[in-house]
């Protein structure tokens, strides 16, 4: 559809963009920002004035529970409710079940995405055999099928030499490695931060050591084998530092951070709340400061949903045996830009951080507004205000924090590939 | 982000439940201990009853075993005239199978005013409170390491029964920190009460990070750590803390944690040795000091039943309205 969109706010700070423009689309494609020339007619016209226009956000670690758990959710449901807060390409780690390390399933994930027909799916394959550690996927096969990268979801591999093997095996092709940097046996069966919260309520605890010796090694054996790599879900003020060494010494690794784990620390948990646990946990406010600031100075350059929906039943257990994770779709944009709206960020930092960066980083051409890009763009009402629940909620999953809250700022409009995917 | 209200108070910011001292008044305490004194001569009397429950319904529901605190806890209803259930439940950890609340609702469904619970997890009292009717009332058996406070309750009682004055008190808990309710619960009992000191005692693997957040001091000996001390507090050490993963051996843990004679020379002359029980003797005591005269033990035990009955006269006289009115 040829689409014109006027007096919107436009951030696209992959061409440096942060003012009032008109921009317009032409079927699946950014036609033009400003003037459209005379012949472009579009069959319709959209008036965006007070609203901002951002680049279709690229979720770089979500769970869609399909296959293998659909109960919980479906590629249908969470593409859905992607699309109705502006995600318009979902980058989904391969712990389903059966885990994505063969083709077909790639294929059959993208298949029923596609028919969906609202966001797009782009896999990552298993780097290990069963995510258990101890044997090499077809990466190769893998990436050819369409996975934008190989990754052993939160399952940290223990064997160092097996991960070095596995980064010299993927960096010979190319293919990206999503890391979930961890020390297993430092995790143990932690459940929250090693702190004051662990100490009062009793839980096992998670120590900062964990990441930071997980991040540590995975450091070192970028350092030996050129690996391109992306370290998933940083939690811990003293990670951003290793990340930032290890972007002076000029290393192929980037960093990226779940949006809760800006938003909240380890306090809010309170009275054993299950709704804020998550992993890794959420930790102490210095923490919390020192990921902004990651942000801030580009040592992390993404923040994602780490999108993981349950029923709700899930999380009415005790602490340590209730479901980990947060639903987080629908909320992840409205939750970023607080954080641009606060101040506490640049707005252009905040919506690099859910667009060009990871788009760079899964190798997508997406996530920025060019002319001649793939017209994935969204508008945006900063000052709408509105509750999180059975209405509004659209991920299947009811496991948020903010569920029955009043939020502020949120998608009107969400165009994938030209097509109008979400307007309520 | 959010404000966190606890579960244990109701919108009137009277208690409810007694689910953790962390947040508790020392108005409450004290309140809880005095009521608690005027039930001791009870045990003594020929008739051991008071109507105050009576036509309540108490179901201990234990899904950890226990003697001590079970047989207690329905002494203590029984002398309140309640009807006592005892239940032994066993669960599932994993989502199959009926949850915790699934069992609670259905045995509140049977017009159940009070619970008793122990749990193996850390705020399995708090969940269970937090899904019940507003009419029935929890009271926390020990969840998980979180909290055990009506031990706590009848240690404190039992320290006031010897000795007045909390601000002149210097007290230490030795032993295995990290996993205990009875600690948590203790310190924030001591500290609400005033107490001048406070001192935990154990090798560092068995002390929780950040325990000073708590307000208590660490030290890492007897000898300096009992200096002064006006009551030692010994903790369990669980046998399976003994698999050479958190303590090499029970011979280096007694020679350097134990309480003996000689050790509890360290403290004040008249200092007073408590333990929550059951002992392992020989592990963390020595049965001279278990059974010696400066051990409150067996006054732990008796007191148990008198506090625990203040306790839930307390929270029946918080009932604002049963089922029936």
């Amino acid at each position: 559809m040829d689409i014109s969109i006027l007096n919107g706010h436009l951030i696209d700070p992959a061409n440096g963009i942060n003012q009032v423009m008109d921009i317009h689309i032409s079927q699946d494609r950014i036609k033009a920002i400003g003037d459209p020339g005379q012949d472009f007619k579009p069959e319709r016209v959209i008036d965006a004035k007070g609203r901002y226009i951002f680049p279709g956000i690229v979720d770089l670690c979500a769970r869609l529970r399909e296959p293998g758990e659909e109960h919980k959710a479906t590629i249908l449901s969470e593409t859905r409710a992607a699309a109705s807060a502006g995600i318009t390409s979902l980058i989904c780690p391969p712990d389903t079940l059966p885990v994505i390390e063969t083709p077909g399933m790639v294929h059959m994930i993208q298949d029923r995405a596609n028919a969906a027909g609202y966001s797009d799916i782009y896999p990552l394959g298993a780097l290990t055999s069963g995510l258990k550690g101890e044997k090499l996927t077809d990466m190769a096969t893998l990436q050819d099928a369409g996975c934008v990268g190989v990754s052993n979801a939160l399952e940290p591999v223990e064997n160092s030499l097996l991960m070095r093997r596995a980064m010299q095996y993927a960096s010979t092709y190319d293919i990206p490695v999503f890391l979930a940097s961890w020390d297993p046996w430092l995790q143990g069966n932690g459940v929250v931060h090693e702190g004051f919260i662990s100490t009062l309520l009793g839980l096992p605890a998670i120590p900062e050591a964990a990441e930071t010796v997980g991040v540590a090694r995975d450091i070192a054996l970028v350092e030996t084998t050129g690996a391109s790599a992306h370290i998933l879900l940083i939690s811990c003020e003293k990670s951003v530092s290793r990340l930032r060494e290890a972007r002076q010494r000029k290393l192929p690794i980037t960093g990226s951070v779940a949006v809760h784990n800006l938003l909240c620390t380890e306090s809010d948990i309170g009275e054993f709340n299950t709704f804020f646990k998550v992993i890794p946990p959420l930790r102490t406010m210095q923490d919390q400061e020192g990921l902004i600031q990651g942000l801030a100075g580009g040592d992390i350059s993404v923040i994602c949903s780490d999108h993981q929906p349950h029923s709700l039943d899930s999380k009415l257990a005790p602490f340590s045996e209730a479901a980990t994770g947060i639903a987080g779709l629908d909320t992840l944009l409205t939750l970023a830009w607080s954080l641009a709206r606060n101040g506490r960020l640049k707005a252009e930092t905040v919506i690099a951080a859910l667009t060009e960066n990871p788009a760079q980083i899964a190798g997508l051409e997406c996530g920025n507004l060019a002319v001649g890009k793939p017209a994935d763009l969204l508008v945006f009402d900063e000052g709408v205000s509105w509750t999180l629940d059975n209405t509004t909620m659209m991920s299947r999953g009811r496991n948020s924090p903010w569920f029955g809250h009043e939020l502020t700022g949120k998608v009107l409009l969400t165009i994938k590939g030209g097509k109008i995917v979400w307007e309520p | 982000m959010h404000a966190n209200v606890p579960v244990q108070f109701d919108h009137n910011g009277k208690l409810r439940h007694f689910l953790t001292i962390q947040g508790l008044s020392e108005e409450t305490l004290t309140g809880i201990l005095d009521i608690a004194h005027s039930f001791i001569d009870f045990g003594k009397r020929e008739i051991k009853k008071i109507p105050l429950m009576r036509g309540k319904t108490v179901v201990n529901l234990f899904f950890e075993p226990s003697t001590r605190t079970r047989t207690t806890f329905e002494i203590a209803a029984k002398r309140l005239s309640a009807d006592v259930v005892n239940m032994n439940a066993t669960r599932m950890s994993t989502t199959k199978g009926e949850t915790i609340l699934d069992t609670v609702k259905t045995i509140e469904a049977m017009h159940t005013d009070m619970f008793v619970v122990r749990d193996r997890a850390s705020g399995a009292a708090q969940l269970i409170a937090s899904h019940l009717p507003d009419y029935v009332r929890v009271i926390n058996a020990g969840d998980g390491r979180h909290e055990h406070p009506t031990q706590a309750m009848l240690d404190v009682f039992t320290i006031r029964q010897h000795r007045q004055d909390f601000s002149k008190l210097r007290i230490a808990i030795v032993g295995d920190i990290l996993h205990s309710r009875v600690a948590r619960s203790q310190i924030h009992a001591l500290n609400i009460l005033g107490t001048r000191e406070i001192r935990v005692i154990g090798p560092r693997t068995l002390i929780p990070t950040d325990i000073e957040t708590m307000g208590v001091g660490y030290v890492n000996n007897m000898r300096d750590g009992l200096e002064n001390i006006d009551v030692v507090i010994m903790l369990r050490i669980q046998r399976e803390r003994m698999d050479g993963q958190l303590i090499p051996s029970e011979q280096e843990y007694f020679a350097r944690y134990g309480l003996t004679e000689e050790t509890l020379g360290f403290a004040k002359p008249d200092a007073m040795v408590m333990h929550p029980g059951p002992i392992n003797r020989g592990l963390e005591i020595s049965s001279s000091v278990a059974d010696g005269n400066r051990s409150v033990i067996l006054d732990q035990v008796t007191n148990g039943i008198a506090v625990r009955m203040s306790i839930m006269a307390h929270l029946m006289g918080g009932q604002e309205k049963s089922r029936w009115t």
